[in-house]
């Protein structure tokens, strides 16, 4: 077989959906063994159009040719029977089975009238092997990490016999080491002669990996780069954007004035008595951010939890203005002056069914501003809507769209502009970039640089580092419900910081 | 008349109006198959509902009661919430209300509202006692309130042997002349239908329904927490008792009803032998609906119509009326399994675009 070889061609793929073009003829070709990036925003089309290549979507127009055979891809089994494999953002896995149940879902092997689970179990093992991914076939679902599910959904593909193997956006939900670990893997898959096609809009990722990217902008292919000697992350990110893109964040030095937040030995027992916060003690002063890193699941949400009153603390303070607002409801805390951009924005920042002009007074609808005597004021309502709309540039088709017709860069612009609008002397920001792309990533960046200037004080969570240094006036490290230590923001040292996330550093603070 | 294009032109009524048409449709062959004629039997339906004052007036008291119970299971569902106790709550409003009427003798224009105001009373607090338990105990309340469907009609029929028993009957001493709600003018004119106020306060709760839900801060709390109570709970809503207080007034749309089948159509409260069925039809109503104010009207006025008029198809056509819950089950099965009716008008939308593509 030829290294050059085209597995997959793709020839003016237009895709059509109403009031929107999709995909507008776009061209794509994969060689054998090459890891291929499809790079763009949310809502380019890249996944349409790897839908339409694993015959989830048929194309309006176009064709699709496979190792060199033009075909029709009626449907997934269709697409898996040419050996096409698609590991999906979301996994879809059945949790309470087992690995290797999982595996052979759909193809089990059987003995007699039963499923032959040694055989399974067998078979499991030895791709995984073959690959390096390593697994145990008998663990349940349900009782591994995020990373090994994601293992799984490889080996799944593996087990039918893909050669082309799609991942959308899969280090989504990666923690850092797992990220690195994917990447092996899927340099791995390339050296042994499968095809890669890659998902993303992480140009890290695809510095790291792609031996050739395909940009998308708007449903057609921007640009494709074959020699990945060329491309450099400002000029993808240009491609991709359509505009010059910094990276930088503007920021001038600091200036931190009285102290706003003060929390003091906070601790709060989780529901098997173990204790979820430790004796958390910090400070923010107004005018600068604080960034909290540390592995996902080491108490950065019930540290939320506990500031904002939305669940109760079982020992120490936390003051605000010099006011204790340890035990007050939340509403109580938001009114004294806390704005909070939640993690989750579909589940906790924005009611989805209800239109921007409703999700803009979410927290402060009560307010005899937006209505007396228990009416609501739809007039006063729109005006405060509009002007955000206007003021933080959420794209919709109007105010009374509902939220879930957004894409996730306005979902979050919205919540910014809502939070902000509150005008509150903390503003707790819990990644909130998560999921967005770069050009939302920058517009939230400034936004919150520029509330910092204002004189607030902002507590920022991110498990992106990148985030944290180009954003904070401080880092300090969480591990296990405590501050395992602060580190300079201003210089990086990723081994230091490695140290202090697992526990491993010196205890200070 | 804008809004009344945009009501109109949406698809939302497409779809109840194709499984109305089906329901019939399949009413029809069910009555071919048993040897029918499905025209004269619809024919003789029709006539029974639209044939004569008097019909027409009882049609309007069975639509009443169906408006109520939609409405109550409609607002629980607005706040995320499945009431399948409109039925316990129906019984325990007509028990306050028979409570009232028949214990105290008080002048009419106290005598009536307190009877009222005593059964709705009775249906809110049946329906807050499953919001309660579902807020501080995390009780589901499709269970508890299921269960208190049977405990309401068993206690509704303790208090109507032990308090208020007519000797030698099955059911209880009738309501004072003071407390009663029908309207004596329009029974007249009417032809004797039972015709009273609880219709015109059912049409008044349609509009309460719309303002509290639409215009009020308290509804949009409710609303809120309905969609997400996790975004509820973020912007500092009270979200447990938002679940009581969206219970208790569902639980109050549903005791009215019951109310006024005490006050304005019998008089007194039988002992029952099963449930009512006005709340469980209520839940058919409110899907049919859609959860909106007017389109419970609507459902109710279709339901009350089609069982009101079902007597009249086995009398014109010897159709068993049974057939007519054939039709009623049809439509709620074709209105929540919508996809089934736009994969059927698919074709339909298919060939118009095609058509408007050859025009272009």
């Amino acid at each position: 077989m030829n290294q050059n070889e085209t597995v997959v061609q793709l020839k003016g793929i237009t895709k059509r959906f109403p009031g929107l073009v999709a995909n507008d003829s776009i061209d794509f070709e994969l060689k054998k063994g090459q890891i291929h990036a499809l790079l763009g925003e949310n809502g380019a089309g890249k996944s349409t159009l790897m839908n339409i290549l694993f015959g989830l979507y048929q194309p309006d127009e176009g064709e699709i040719w496979i190792n060199g055979k033009q075909t029709v891809i009626s449907g997934a089994s269709k697409a898996i029977e040419l050996g096409i494999g698609m590991v999906h953002q979301h996994f879809k896995l059945v949790q309470p089975f087992t690995v290797a149940e999982n595996i052979v879902l759909g193809e089990e092997p059987q003995k007699g009238l039963t499923i032959d689970y040694k055989l399974a179990n067998r078979k499991v093992k030895e791709i995984s092997e073959q690959y390096g991914l390593k697994v145990d076939p008998q663990v349940r679902i349900q009782d591994i990490t995020v990373g090994m599910q994601q293992r799984v959904e490889i080996l799944k593909t593996l087990y039918r016999g893909a050669d082309i193997v799609i991942f959308d956006e899969p280090t989504a939900v990666l923690t850092v080491q797992e990220i690195e670990e994917l990447l092996e893997i899927i340099r791995g898959l390339a050296a042994e002669g499968k095809s890669i096609i890659i998902i993303t809009h992480k140009l890290k990722e695809v510095m790291a990996l792609a031996d050739a990217v395909t940009v998308i902008r708007r449903g057609k292919v921007v640009a494709t780069v074959d020699d990945m000697a060329d491309a450099t992350e400002e000029k993808l990110a240009g491609l991709m954007v359509g505009r010059d893109v910094s990276f930088k964040v503007e920021k001038q030095q600091s200036n931190p004035g009285d102290v706003v937040l003060d929390v003091r030995d906070l601790t709060m027992n989780g529901d098997q008595g173990k204790k979820v916060l430790n004796g958390m003690t910090f400070q923010i002063r107004a005018g600068e951010i604080l960034g909290i890193a540390g592995v996902d699941g080491n108490g950065q949400s019930e540290l939320i939890y506990g500031i904002t009153g939305m669940r109760k603390t079982h020992g120490g303070t936390v003051t605000l203005n010099g006011n204790d607002i340890t035990h007050l409801t939340p509403r109580e805390i938001s009114k004294s002056g806390v704005g909070h951009i939640p993690e989750d924005r579909h589940k906790h920042g924005l009611v989805l069914d209800f239109s921007l002009s409703e999700n803009m007074i979410l927290g402060t609808y009560f307010d005899e501003r937006y209505g007396r005597h228990g009416f609501l004021d739809f007039k006063m309502m729109d005006k405060t809507a509009q002007e955000l709309v206007t003021e933080f540039d959420v794209r919709s088709s109007g105010i009374s769209t509902h939220a879930r017709a957004l894409s996730g860069g306005n979902q979050q612009k919205a919540i910014i502009a809502r939070e902000l609008h509150k005008n509150p002397d903390l503003l707790i920001a819990v990644q909130p970039t998560r999921g967005l792309d770069i050009g939302a990533i920058e517009f939230v960046h400034k936004r919150l640089v520029e509330a910092r200037n204002q004189g607030k004080a902002i507590l920022l969570i991110s498990f992106e580092l990148d985030e944290l240094y180009a954003l904070s006036d401080r880092i300090a490290v969480m591990f296990e419900g405590r501050l395992t230590g602060e580190v300079d923001a201003h210089e990086r040292d990723d081994a230091k910081l490695g140290l202090l996330m697992t526990g491993s550093g010196k205890r200070e603070g | 008349m804008e809004m009344i294009k945009k009501i109109f032109n949406k698809s939302s009524l497409l779809v109840p109006l194709v499984s109305i048409l089906l329901g019939l449709l399949v009413g029809a062959l069910a009555m071919l198959a048993g040897g029918y004629d499905p025209l004269l039997a619809y024919g003789s339906l029709f006539k029974r509902v639209f044939g004569s004052s008097y019909h027409m007036g009882e049609t309007i008291r069975a639509i009443t009661p169906l408006i109520f119970t939609g409405l109550a299971v409609a607002f629980a569902f607005r706040t995320g919430l499945f009431n399948i106790g409109v039925e316990g709550q129906f019984i325990m409003g007509m028990t306050g209300a028979t409570l009232i009427g028949v214990l105290l003798d008080l002048p009419w224009y106290l005598h009536g509202p307190l009877a009222i105001l005593t059964g709705a009373l009775f249906g809110g607090l049946w329906a807050g006692l499953v919001g309660y338990l579902k807020a501080k105990r995390g009780v589901n309340e499709v269970i508890s309130s299921i269960m208190l469907n049977w405990t309401a009609l068993y206690l509704a029929n303790y208090i109507v042997t032990k308090f208020l028993l007519e000797p030698g009957q099955q059911k209880s001493r009738n309501v004072h002349e003071s407390a009663l709600m029908s309207i004596d003018w329009l029974v007249q004119l009417m032809d004797k239908a039972r015709m009273h106020w609880g219709t015109f306060v059912a049409l008044a709760c349609v509009l309460v329904f719309y303002i509290l839900l639409w215009r009020t801060k308290q509804g949009y709390e409710l609303r809120a927490v309905g969609h997400n109570p996790d975004a509820a709970l973020y912007a500092g809503m009270n979200v447990n008792r938002t679940i009581v207080k969206s219970m208790f007034i569902s639980g109050v749309f549903a005791g009215l009803g019951g109310v006024f089948e005490i006050l304005g159509v019998f008089g007194n409260q039988t002992v029952l032998a099963a449930s009512v069925g006005y709340g469980f039809d209520g839940i058919a109503v409110a899907l049919l609906g859609g959860n909106t104010p007017i389109g419970v009207l609507l459902g109710a006025v279709l339901f009350g119509g089609l069982s009101y008029g079902s007597n009249g198809m086995s009398f014109g056509a010897g159709v068993p009326s049974e057939i007519v819950r054939i039709v009623i089950g049809s439509v709620i099965f074709f209105v929540a399994a919508h996809g089934i009716v736009k994969f059927i008008l698919k074709p339909l939308k298919l060939k118009r675009s095609d058509k408007s593509k050859e025009a272009a």
